[in-house]
């Protein structure tokens, strides 16, 4: 359920995939998220907006325990997947991170060819006979709308393929193992339009399976392809809702100095 | 309504098309001054001014939808903004169809005045034309000012001048079975009559526009009793700036 202090509107159309509880995060002493409640709806696109260190990066990062690669970083509170707490030590987190997807703002294919790119993290969670993982390779690459273009090439790098195409094989990375959810950090910021309206695209079509958590900058971005949108600021949720809303009569007065580009 | 934005060219694009629009209001608030100038004193010479002003109303009106369009294609504006141009393509077509009621009242006026027919006593109507006029430059000023108090009381003015017109068209149909000769100017009065009912439709859909860039709530075909419910519901998130 979607937090209804926030918007209550927002809880009658989507059931939860994720809920943070009162969440917190420090880095050190810096307290960078404060007591943190939302949901992420399942198989819905929920942007997380906010100016530069307002802690949304921070929170995609906490909902598949990547700040446990890093000293002094430490979370508390609940963030729930489909009930169970993501932040229990006692949970693996290579299987959380088999279910919770990331991909980053800069794309990051592995040194290594683009069918192998792809078949890398299914070889580390599953068994599959060659022919099956061709299908899933194959699978995962049309599903980031890049089969089309690699399909002759698939013994090539993947570093040498351009910048949209390396997002979309980083996407395809991603989607292969079949995660519940997809976090994308920035995905778009370094591609140019045409390679940003594909990843778009794709983000509408995935989030048929996948419930997708999306940080970005660019607000059109979040309006185009989010169902749902959370502005945060200094390391606090500040309002949560549809986008239709957000974007057409945010109920604070931060929101809207923020998406219509006023000095907060 | 144009403060504060972090693109202080943006403010300047939004200040200019306020300013734009307000004299557009201006002007179209002079041609129903005429228009009723041209009733109160059966003056040919009135009603010719309100034509030859018509078309600076026209031209006014494509330049601001120019404008208009080039911020929305560069500027990509959210909540408030958006709002705030969407009304003001909405109120510069409401503008520019009062100002061709103004015209229309001139050319009856004209035509009665030159087939030197007798007419009927023509105050009732001048009271009507001063109203409407009046809830022009109303509501106008409600949208300059994002008063929806103004607003509302344009609106409910508005349904006086659809009572007085209803009561108008009464009195001539009784002129008109006294005497089958009064069919003709009753005829004319009578489009006269309906051009202001027009207008103050027009004065009420700009006062709508006050309440839809405040409060974000679309009140158009609602009673008056549900618009006052949306206006203390809904919070003025976005606009009351501290």
């Amino acid at each position: 359920m979607i937090n209804p202090a926030i918007n209550p509107a927002a809880s009658e159309t989507a059931t939860a995939k994720l809920t943070v509880r009162d969440l917190n995060f420090h880095y050190g002493n810096f307290h960078a998220l404060k007591n943190i409640s939302l949901a992420i709806a399942d198989k819905r696109v929920t942007a997380l907006i906010g100016p530069s260190g307002c802690g949304k990066s921070t929170l995609l990062r906490v909902f598949n325990r990547m700040f446990e690669l890093y000293p002094g970083q430490r979370a508390s509170g609940q963030v729930l997947l489909d009930g169970e707490d993501l932040l229990d030590r006692r949970l693996d987190v290579a299987l959380v991170r088999a279910r919770v997807g990331m991909v980053f703002q800069k794309p990051t294919p592995f040194p290594m060819s683009i069918y192998d790119n792809v078949a890398f993290g299914v070889k580390l969670y599953e068994k599959l006979n060659p022919a099956d993982l061709d299908d899933r390779v194959e699978w995962a690459l049309r599903q980031a709308a890049l089969w089309d273009e690699v399909k002759d090439k698939l013994n090539a790098s993947g570093m040498s393929l351009s910048g949209g195409q390396q997002q979309r094989l980083c996407i395809a990375r991603g989607v292969a193992i079949k995660p519940e959810v997809l976090l994308l950090d920035e995905p778009c910021s370094a591609l140019d339009p045409i390679s940003t309206g594909k990843i778009e695209e794709l983000i509408a079509e995935l989030k048929n399976g996948i419930t997708i958590a999306i940080v970005t900058h660019n607000m059109q971005q979040a309006a185009r392809c989010s169902d749902f949108t959370a502005y945060m600021y200094l390391g606090q949720l500040i309002e949560f809702g549809e986008t239709s809303q957000i974007f057409f009569k945010p109920q604070r007065q931060e929101t809207e100095d923020y998406i219509t580009g006023r000095f907060g | 309504m144009t403060d504060k934005h972090l693109s202080s060219q943006f403010d300047n694009e939004l200040a200019q098309l306020s300013s734009n629009l307000l004299a557009m209001g201006g002007l179209v608030e002079a041609q129903l001054r005429q228009a009723l100038a041209a009733l109160t004193n059966h003056s040919d010479e009135f009603a010719e001014a309100v034509l030859a002003g018509e078309l600076r109303v026209n031209a006014m009106e494509v330049a601001i939808d120019d404008a208009l369009t080039r911020i929305i294609a560069r500027r990509q504006p959210a909540a408030v903004d958006l709002r705030l141009l969407l009304s003001i393509a909405r109120v510069t077509g409401n503008l520019e169809r009062a100002g061709d009621e103004a015209a229309k009242i001139a050319r009856m006026v004209r035509a009665i005045v030159n087939s030197g027919m007798p007419t009927l006593p023509l105050s009732d109507l001048q009271l009507a034309c001063d109203l409407a006029a009046r809830l022009i430059a109303q509501a106008l000023d409600a949208f300059a000012r994002l008063d929806t108090i103004a607003a509302f009381a344009t609106l409910k003015e508005d349904a006086a001048v659809d009572r007085e017109f209803d009561g108008f068209v009464r009195k001539l149909i009784t002129y008109m079975m006294e005497d089958p000769r009064a069919i003709t100017p009753s005829l004319d009065l009578l489009f006269i009559a309906k051009a202001i009912e027009r207008i103050g439709d027009h004065a009420k859909n700009i006062a709508e526009c006050v309440i839809y860039v405040v409060k974000g709530a679309d009140v158009r075909h609602r009673s008056l009793a549900e618009t006052e419910a949306a206006i203390s519901a809904a919070p003025e998130a976005g606009m009351g700036r501290p």
